[in-house]
């Protein structure tokens, strides 16, 4: 009987144990978790994609993404427009600008980001940039193209506030005609929805 | 080579109780096309003749075909000119409309008499004869099955019109052009570029689209027999042109004033004026009414895209679309009375329908992949728009409500973008 009951509460410690050290925890929100809720209208309505593999997936890929823009040894095929690729004028200017889905606003990430390039364009003042807006390719192409004109016209301007000249920066939209990332689903759309800097 | 049409036929006057095109459960009327006579007999003709009736009318959806098998009487003893039709024999085969066709052969020449009959009354509805060469034999069909149309529907039809339609199939998205059956796609442009947004002026004689061929996204306004034309060339975006109806101008969003905003420009690209207001936010995705003195479009003023209308000079816009946060792409039918256009709802795309005049929308396909940039039929019968159903984005067609939805054509890439020209330009 002793024993019996000393193996009992054995177990029930030992269940104690394992569920206090394998349950997943609950989730750590990204921050703005709003955004990336709204962000996971997907069209085939699956599965919501906050959970870890996907967030890890995007981050991931965003990784690789910077990794690949570093190595590009060639100098950016700016005229192209568009490639994903290395401008060669490195990190500052190869880091897209990324925005919401359906929106042209700049978040605190994205405006820290065009502080970085408007901080090189000072150090770099003989240089203008061309700055595409692009989408994902969800909603229709015509809608899509006029929010890649906000997006890069968002960018600009803000950059215009922060002291570049107007006459620096040329815009141009290829709306959800030049992705990134030709896949689909929010770690590809993410990547798309970008502003992205080419050095003339 | 000329085909003669020599007028000889019955009183008629549309007949509106043969085709109720305002009813949304819509009937389909069922229609007997024996195999036509041929004299002298040449199976082929009989055969194919029949079949390109058969399909042209079949393709409105108005119509359902009756098995030839059940026929009473073989083609080539058939009279053809009614006299001394058993009509309760072919009525008993559950037809109400018959068509016969009577065609004769002479070295070249090629003579066809279609009659269209109302199988249930025994009566003669309308007679047409047709002159012209062997080679003339599809116009000719496709001549009568238009006056059987016309006849029993009042409106001109599509069967001599085309679709333009953005393909990937070279490697970049060109304009392609087809038959408004899907036949004969050949390609409109080779600019090697991103080419988008094909438009048919109310004339048939221009395209214009938008294309990155000089590296910004420009509009280009080109012929279509013999492809001179002009470019539009703001500073900015230009994209989504819309030909005002009858004349040679042109809507367009453009940015070169910094926001995304509709003009009024003529057909050579110059400015005639800004035409929605300064509220911030895009404005894109203009479409006429067939009188020229509406037009619809998408805004984002109330947050999120939607599709508004407004009285070209009154500057007031007037909201459409209420049922969820993504309605785009709006196209006016040509007969006045709805504007489709591509909403989001339930995590797809999909093609629904307004009153212009304000009123309840309702959505004509659902659940099945996305389906986008809906474009009437220049008699506002039929839909054609983009789905992605299959896999692929293809070109669909649809009735105006929605029902006998269908591929129309599928080609190497992706199609996207359809555009239906006026009747006539074939």
């Amino acid at each position: 009987m002793e024993r019996r009951r000393w193996a009992v509460i054995l177990i029930c410690l030992a269940l104690v144990g394992l569920m206090m050290t394998t349950a997943s925890c609950s989730k750590k929100k990204v921050i703005g978790d709003d955004t990336v809720g709204k962000d996971q209208l997907q069209k085939t309505g699956g599965g919501a994609g906050t959970s870890d593999a996907d967030r890890e997936a995007r981050e991931k890929a965003l990784e690789e993404a910077r990794r690949a823009q570093e190595e590009g040894a060639a100098g950016g095929t700016g005229a192209a427009g568009g490639a994903y690729g290395a401008s060669g004028y490195g990190d500052v200017i190869d880091e897209d600008v990324y925005f919401s889905f359906d929106s042209a606003v700049l978040s605190g990430e994205a405006q820290e980001n065009l502080r970085r390039k408007a901080e090189w364009l000072k150090s770099h003042a003989d240089k203008t940039v061309t700055i595409e807006g692009h989408c994902d390719e969800r909603g229709t192409n015509e809608y899509n193209m006029a929010l890649g004109d906000r997006r890069a016209e968002s960018a600009k301007s803000f950059l215009s506030t922060l002291g570049i000249a107007a006459s620096r920066m040329n815009t141009i939209s290829y709306g959800e005609e030049r992705p990134a990332d030709s896949g689909s689903g929010e770690s590809a759309w993410s990547k798309n929805r970008r502003a992205h800097f080419v050095v003339q | 080579m000329t085909i003669i049409l020599l007028l000889w036929q019955v009183t008629g006057f549309a007949a509106y109780d043969y085709v109720d095109i305002s009813n949304p459960s819509l009937r389909k009327i069922p229609m007997a096309i024996p195999y036509f006579k041929v004299d002298p007999y040449h199976a082929e003709i009989s055969r194919s003749g029949s079949d390109i009736c058969s399909d042209t009318l079949n393709f409105t959806g108005y119509f359902t075909m009756i098995d030839r098998n059940t026929f009473p009487v073989n083609p080539q003893e058939l009279d053809i000119t009614g006299a001394t039709l058993d009509f309760q024999s072919w009525s008993g085969t559950g037809a109400e409309l018959l068509i016969t066709c009577g065609t004769q052969i002479s070295g070249n020449a090629l003579e066809m008499e279609f009659r269209l009959f109302d199988a249930f009354k025994g009566k003669l509805l309308i007679g047409k004869r047709y002159k012209g060469n062997i080679a003339d034999q599809e116009e000719m069909v496709r001549r009568f099955c238009s006056e059987v149309i016309f006849y029993l529907t009042g409106s001109r039809g599509f069967f001599n019109s085309s679709i333009a339609f953005v393909s990937t199939g070279s490697g970049n998205k060109e304009i392609w052009l087809c038959d408004f059956d899907g036949k004969n796609p050949r390609p409109f442009t080779r600019n090697r570029s991103i080419t988008l947004f094909p438009a048919w002026s109310s004339d048939g004689q221009w395209i214009a689209y938008t294309s990155y061929k000089k590296g910004n996204p420009d509009i280009y306004v080109e012929n279509v027999r013999d492809k001179r034309g002009f470019s539009i060339s703001y500073k900015g975006l230009n994209s989504t042109p819309a030909w005002v109806p009858g004349q040679f101008n042109l809507a367009a969003t453009l940015s070169f004033e910094g926001d995304q905003k509709i003009y009024l420009l003529t057909g050579n690209g110059k400015m005639i004026r800004r035409i929605t207001d300064g509220t911030r936010g895009i404005d894109t995705s203009p479409t006429w009414s067939p009188d020229g003195q509406r037009f619809a479009f998408v805004s984002a003023r109330s947050g999120s895209p939607q599709v508004y209308v407004m009285r070209a000079g009154s500057g007031q816009a007037q909201r459409l679309t209420f049922q969820g946060d993504y309605n785009t792409q709006p196209s006016w039918s040509p007969k006045g009375d709805r504007v489709a256009y591509t909403s989001r709802t339930g995590g797809g795309y999909n093609i629904c329908v307004v009153s212009p005049d304000g009123g309840g929308s309702s959505c004509l396909t659902r659940g099945s992949g996305d389906n986008e940039s809906p474009s009437w039929s220049p008699d506002g019968s039929m839909i054609a728009f983009s789905s992605t159903r299959e896999g692929p984005s293809r070109i669909y067609v649809m009735t105006s409500y929605g029902t006998d939805q269908r591929a129309l054509l599928s080609l190497p890439g992706q199609q996207t973008d359809p555009d239906w020209s006026p009747e006539g330009i074939k």
